[in-house]
């Protein structure tokens, strides 16, 4: 005797994984089942009832029972149970022939949910309406295929999640409050509103956007075809479109070219040159003018001291009291440098002092804002500004402190230790040697002071440098 | 929407539409923060057609089309006496998230005229992506097309906020360049990509948020003497050079107010075609330009057959191939079977031998691949020596689908 089967109309996902617990325990072969739902009336044969003990499905066979599922098709059911049990007598590598003709046809019905689905995303249309407390609401109209609209609520919900809307079709409803999804039966498109504030814009884009040089209608209507017109608002422009087309061809291209308003060019080049900023001041103004490119402060901490100053000290970054400050080195750090500076002579505000990343990059704990390192990337991000600052204050000597300023002023990231001492930065006369900070997080007091005693020796070697 | 934003709408889009580029796809899968609007899907949707049976992914228009430049082929070139109209960035950001929600676009691809400077024009495109970003929570797709000639540290930039990136090389040749496009410089364009390359490369390997879904280009085609051997090699150059995500072929469509220095007539619609079917052999079936042009004539493809037909029918001696034994990078060579097709027929392969009925059912392209394989119940028997395979080839003309 056959075995029946009544599942819910639509996608009864569940009612179908249910009832192939309930056939494989009971050995029901597929040639032996009847599937049905409630409205094809009663079915011949004998119910299973009762809970069967689950059934592990490999992952490939899950991927195509979900999107079949939603399929149109009455079949559907059968031809899934068929290709189960299949994969279970015998055949478990199935899904993986292409070629075989029931694999074939469950995949060519997979694609099409996968298309309509898409299609769903594409063409659905919202119209906006204002309720009465002043909230905006966005409700469409759209008629799928096949039993998808279940199925799309995700895709929906990423994308309009600060938004209420609702989403109508003959076979079901999405609505979304900004937290909740909710799921209902049949819309009708009598609930959509009549008219949108941004529709007819969107239908002169349509026009507008179209190019009667290439008429190409077959293309339009193999991605777009007849069936979804009624429900785009830019589709009732079409049938104008083409026919227009041909004769806005010939206007386009009979028009004799008119002569050339006279424009002089050298205003353009002008604009090109003059748009570099003139001075360090000008450059200074951008800077602070720019978001920050690491993630941050939002002030940006500009450099300090007279162009032309014999020495430029590239640092790192500011830090939380630079931030605070809104100049640079004048923190721990830059109280270190201000006393290694004095030991070696140099007079700091003769200087010139900047960070090779001008925003604080930090971390969030609690109430302290934890230094970040910025990346190579982002301190490349910040490179042009720096060689913009280096050719306005054109010290004689630019010392790169630590390894951050060594990248930001060659532009590839370097052992520091390896080049310490003089070099070379295209052309320009540098110094390579640690940064103050670096100092500080030397545990050992005596370790310490032997590094601190090679900082100002590195400091004095460049003042002799930059007097030479 | 009023009249004055709609009449400036119109302007806009209509000086936008000669850019190829529309594509929504190449990034990661995002989605909108709590309270924010706005998804990304990696391979990006068309949410519809126009008539030339091009998508429309993007609100694609121009900040403004007043310009300072003078390139020939651009409507908007300073001495066209095309109408002009600026957006403010408010109306822009307005226009984009309008839509948006009435899920009409995947986001936005701005362009804009030079307006005072490259610079200046470069920072308000900037800020319309920074203000859709910041202030609106926007996490849809964002297209800028970068200025070459702005400076570098708005490069810098651009790409915290946008998806894409992308600068218009326009032509193959710097003597056209030089000629049509007066203010621009090969060299300037090529750095400023190569900033981008740099930045896109380090940004992904410490997995920050720069311009994620790559950069591309367009080309124009018909508007000057290149050959589809140079426009070719230009993006095989361009593909490995710039890891370039795209490069976009435009057929040279008159516009009104066409320059008199170029062709007025219809654009060479079959020749973009076939560039679109050669550079996708150069980037997924392992052709080379040689080989490529190989299957026309003097530097040109062949318009009647598509460039891999070409070929084959070139070299008859490789075929017919055994579909049932022939390597994957031989059966991407076939005629009509494509990249899926291939990797079906390799899945299909390990379960049984292939008969032709088999191969039905793994691809559409069945007539056309007769001649060229052989399968357990199939050979083609000096088929491939015939004189009139080729018209027998030839599809009857449609017109065909531009663009994908």
């Amino acid at each position: 005797m056959n075995t029946a089967v009544t599942l819910a109309a639509g996608a009864d996902q569940d009612g179908f994984r249910l009832a192939v617990r309930r056939l494989l325990a009971a050995d029901v072969a597929p040639d032996a089942v009847v599937w049905g739902t409630p409205d094809a009336g009663d079915l011949f044969g004998g119910t299973l009832t009762g809970d069967a003990p689950p059934v592990m499905l490999p992952r490939a066979l899950a991927a195509m029972i979900t999107p079949v599922v939603c399929h149109r098709d009455p079949e559907r059911y059968a031809l899934l149970y068929r290709l189960i049990w299949r994969m279970r007598h015998g055949e478990p590598a199935l899904l993986a022939n292409p070629a075989d003709p029931l694999v074939r046809r469950l995949e060519t019905m997979r694609k099409a949910i996968r298309r309509d689905l898409h299609k769903m995303h594409a063409f659905v249309r919202f119209r906006e309406t204002i309720a009465p407390d002043g909230t905006a609401r966005y409700i469409a109209w759209f008629e799928p295929d096949h039993y998808i609209v279940e199925a799309t609520a995700g895709f929906f919900v990423e994308r309009f999640r600060g938004m209420i809307w609702a989403i109508l079709t003959p076979v079901g409803s999405l609505f979304w409050d900004t937290e909740r999804l909710a799921i209902g039966g049949a819309g009708s498109k009598d609930h959509l509103p009549a008219d949108d504030a941004f529709e007819a814009g969107w239908c002169s884009y349509y026009e507008s956007i179209f190019n009667p040089a290439r008429l190409n209608t077959v293309a339009m209507r193999s991605e777009m075809a007849g069936k979804y017109w009624h429900n785009l608002p830019e589709a009732r422009l079409i049938p104008a479109l083409v026919r227009g087309a041909p004769e806005r061809l010939r206007e386009m291209v009979a028009r004799e070219a008119t002569a050339p308003v006279h424009r002089d060019p050298t205003r353009a080049v002008a604009a090109m040159t003059r748009q570099n900023p003139q001075s360090l001041a000008d450059l200074n103004r951008i800077i602070a003018a720019a978001p920050g490119l690491v993630p941050g402060s939002a002030r940006a901490v500009l450099g300090e001291g007279p162009v032309g100053a014999a020495i430029m000290l590239v640092g790192e970054q500011p830090g939380d009291a630079e931030d605070i400050a809104g100049r640079p080195f004048v923190g721990p750090a830059g109280q270190m440098l201000d006393r290694a500076l004095a030991a070696a002579g140099i007079d700091r505000t003769t200087t010139y002092l900047t960070n090779a990343v001008k925003h604080f990059k930090y971390q969030q704990r609690g109430k302290r804002r934890l230094h970040a390192s910025p990346t190579t990337s982002e301190v490349k991000h910040y490179r042009w500004w720096l060689m913009q600052e280096l050719g306005f204050v054109q010290p004689k000597l630019v010392v790169a402190l630590g390894a951050t300023a060594l990248l930001a002023l060659t532009g590839q990231p370097l052992p520091l230790l390896r080049n310490r001492g003089p070099i070379s930065f295209d052309g320009q006369a540098g110094f390579v040697t640690t940064h103050p900070a670096y100092l500080l997080r030397l545990p050992d007091p005596a370790t310490q002071q032997t590094a601190y005693t090679a900082f100002v020796a590195d400091l004095q070697h460049a003042r002799s440098l930059a007097s030479a | 929407m009023d009249e004055a934003l709609d009449a400036k709408l119109r302007i806009l889009t209509d000086a936008a539409k000669y850019d190829a580029s529309c594509a929504s796809s190449g990034g990661k899968k995002r989605a909108a923060g709590k309270s924010g609007i706005g998804s990304t899907t990696g391979s990006g949707i068309c949410h519809s057609y126009t008539p030339d049976g091009r998508c429309i992914s993007l609100l694609k228009i121009l900040l403004t089309n007043y310009c300072l430049f003078d390139c020939a082929y651009c409507i908007n070139r300073r001495s066209s006496n095309t109408r002009r109209a600026r957006f403010t960035v408010a109306e822009v950001v307005s226009l984009t998230l309008g839509f948006y929600k009435r899920n009409y676009i995947e986001g936005l691809f701005l362009s804009s005229g030079i307006i005072r400077s490259p610079d200046y024009t470069m920072e308000q495109m900037m800020l319309v992506a920074k203000t859709l970003r910041n202030e609106h929570g926007f996490a849809g797709y964002i297209h800028l097309k970068t200025i070459p000639e702005a400076n570098p540290w708005l490069i810098e930039q651009a790409g915290l906020f946008a998806d894409r990136l992308s600068i218009n090389l326009e032509l193959p040749l710097q003597k056209s360049l030089e000629d049509l496009a007066p203010e621009k410089n090969t060299a300037t364009i090529k750095t400023a990509m190569g900033q981008m390359r740099e930045r896109i490369v380090e940004a992904k390997e410490e997995r920050r948020h720069f311009a994620p879904a790559g950069q591309s280009t367009q080309l124009i085609v018909g508007a000057d003497a290149a050959t589809d051997d140079i426009v070719l090699t230009t993006s095989a150059s361009l593909y490995k050079n710039y890891a370039l995500k795209r490069v976009y072929y435009s057929a040279f469509s008159p516009i009104p107010e066409a320059s008199r220095f170029l062709p007025a007539k219809s654009p060479p619609l079959q020749r973009e075609h076939r560039l679109y079917q050669a550079d996708w052999l150069l980037r997924y079936y392992g052709f080379t330009v040689p080989e490529i042009t190989d299957g026309g004539d003097h530097g040109m493809l062949d318009l009647d057959i598509d460039p891999k037909l070409a070929w084959a029918l070139k070299h008859r001696a490789l075929f017919p191939v055994d579909v049932n034994t022939a390597p994957r990078e031989m059966l991407l060579r076939v005629p009509g079977l494509g990249t899926r097709a291939v990797d079906r027929i390799l899945a299909a392969r390990r379960h049984m031998r292939l008969r032709l009925d088999d191969i039905a059912r793994l691809t559409s392209g069945l007539k056309r691949l007769r001649p060229f394989l052989i399968t357990l119940d199939h050979r083609p028997t000096r088929l491939i020596d015939r004189a009139d395979l080729r018209q027998s080839l030839v599809a009857p003309p449609v017109q065909p689908s531009l663009f994908d």
